[in-house]
């Protein structure tokens, strides 16, 4: 028996599943860029916060990296209306991706500020430096340029992950590939050529943070 | 009609761990086994295996685990073959996992010094030997953490069977959820059950690591 190929139905929804690849990569920024903020700012409370925040951040990070993302999606999407949290699909997706990210990449953070000397915090402050700039210039800075290809690693397996997101359809790449799918039964077409899109993504995304590291952490020669 | 959530929906969360458990299982045996030789051809000599192998590696850690599990699935009906979501699932993990690990172990396999390769062929150890009785078992002690931690990893990604319709411990939730309407209860239940699941493979996984780390270097 021979599989009869039709990719017609997929190129024909090319404008659909280009609008999805959008959302997924507009997502998938989103929830980087807050999901970071939110990292720094756990690693500095757990490197330095009082001991009730060490352990609040401790839970946290261990609550979701044991925990399945599509599970913690389902009590987002479904546990927060019976709380009288009512979230549209795409802001629980988003929501969730935030959370999932920022425990992630709190602990590699934390192991990035932990491998600053102490030496160096105390020269920068003999320096006459704020805690403040110090905290910028002497131990985050160097500390994300240590753990830059870990950090930029997790964030593409953050786009990878939020395929997951379409169990509660938003519309990203992966819920616009099932509703192609649920309308012309081309399951086997669609599928592979979305995994192709995800495949491009993931590349361009490593080219793309190769860039920001080339523009943001090159400032002195690497001697290993 | 709406059921309350009662000892009988616990008990049906419970019994779909079984599946959950055996899914990972399988997904690591089988990865396990895959992922050697993916490690062995990311390191070997011949370039067209190390070829194949990085291009194996990159198609699967470039691309969501659910979108391979959807075209094992489906790409069997293109063969012809009709395949449960079981099935498909078990394929699909073993494969992902076969990759990871393989990225994993390959990073083990070059951890050994290269003088030890040079030793072993110098004793006049051909691949095999020099594999099984220096290389290796070197790297095992390497491998052991992250390969424990990466365990959390399978059992987690065991849930994505859950939406090509295998029944396991998530999909269980999902059908008490749809019984009792009690979202917030019953995936709160479901997501302590994973945690019991992982925590414990976590910290062994730290504490192996701090033990192999301290006296090595």
């Amino acid at each position: 028996m021979t599989y009869d190929f039709q990719f017609d139905a997929v190129f024909a929804s090319w404008d659909y599943l280009l609008d999805g690849a959008w959302l997924t990569v507009r997502l998938s920024f989103g929830a980087m860029a807050i999901g970071l903020v939110i990292a720094i700012a756990c690693a500095l409370g757990k490197t330095s916060g009082p001991k009730p925040v060490r352990w609040l951040i401790n839970a946290y990070i261990e609550v979701i990296r044991n925990t399945p993302f599509l599970v913690q999606i389902f009590l987002i999407f479904f546990g927060l209306p019976s709380i009288g949290l009512r979230l549209s699909p795409d802001v629980a997706a988003l929501i969730a991706m935030v959370v999932n990210v920022g425990a992630y990449a709190t602990e590699i953070i934390r192991a990035g500020i932990e491998s600053i000397h102490k030496g160096q915090i105390e020269a920068g402050l003999a320096l006459g430096l704020r805690p403040l700039q110090v905290f910028r210039y002497v131990v985050l800075k160097p500390a994300l340029r240590t753990v830059y290809p870990a950090l930029t690693s997790q964030f593409i397996l953050l786009m990878l992950s939020s395929s997951v997101v379409s169990a509660i359809s938003a519309d990203e790449l992966t819920s616009v590939a099932n509703n192609i799918q649920s309308q012309t039964f081309r399951s086997f077409e669609i599928y592979i050529v979305v995994t192709g899109i995800y495949l491009v993504l993931a590349l361009m995304f490593s080219a793309l943070f190769a860039g920001i590291y080339r523009l943001a952490f090159a400032y002195t020669i690497d001697r290993r | 009609m709406i059921r309350a959530f009662g000892y009988n929906e616990f008990l049906f969360l419970l019994s779909a761990v079984q599946w959950t458990l055996m899914l990972s299982v399988i997904a690591f045996i089988g990865g396990g086994i895959v992922g050697l030789f993916v490690a062995l051809g990311r390191t070997s000599d011949v370039k067209p295996l190390r070829l194949l192998a990085t291009g194996y590696i990159q198609v699967f850690q470039g691309t969501p685990l659910l979108m391979q599990l959807f075209l094992v699935f489906f790409g069997a009906t293109v063969i012809g073959i009709d395949m449960s979501p079981w099935v498909a699932a078990a394929v699909g993990l073993t494969l992902n996992t076969s990759a990871f690990l393989g990225e994993i172990w390959r990073g083990c396999i070059q951890s050994v010094p290269r003088g030890q390769w040079e030793a072993a062929r110098s004793l006049g150890l051909r691949y095999p030997g020099l594999m099984r009785y220096v290389v290796l078992p070197q790297a095992v002690k390497v491998a052991v953490p992250p390969t424990v931690g990466y365990l959390v990893q399978v059992i987690k990604g065991t849930s994505l069977a859950a939406i090509i319709g295998f029944v396991e411990l998530t999909r269980a939730g999902q059908i008490v959820n749809n019984a009792t309407f009690q979202p917030f209860l019953v995936f709160s239940i479901v997501a302590a059950i994973y945690f019991a699941l992982c925590w414990p493979l976590s910290l062994l996984s730290q504490r192996l690591e701090a033990r192999y780390a301290a006296p090595s270097r």
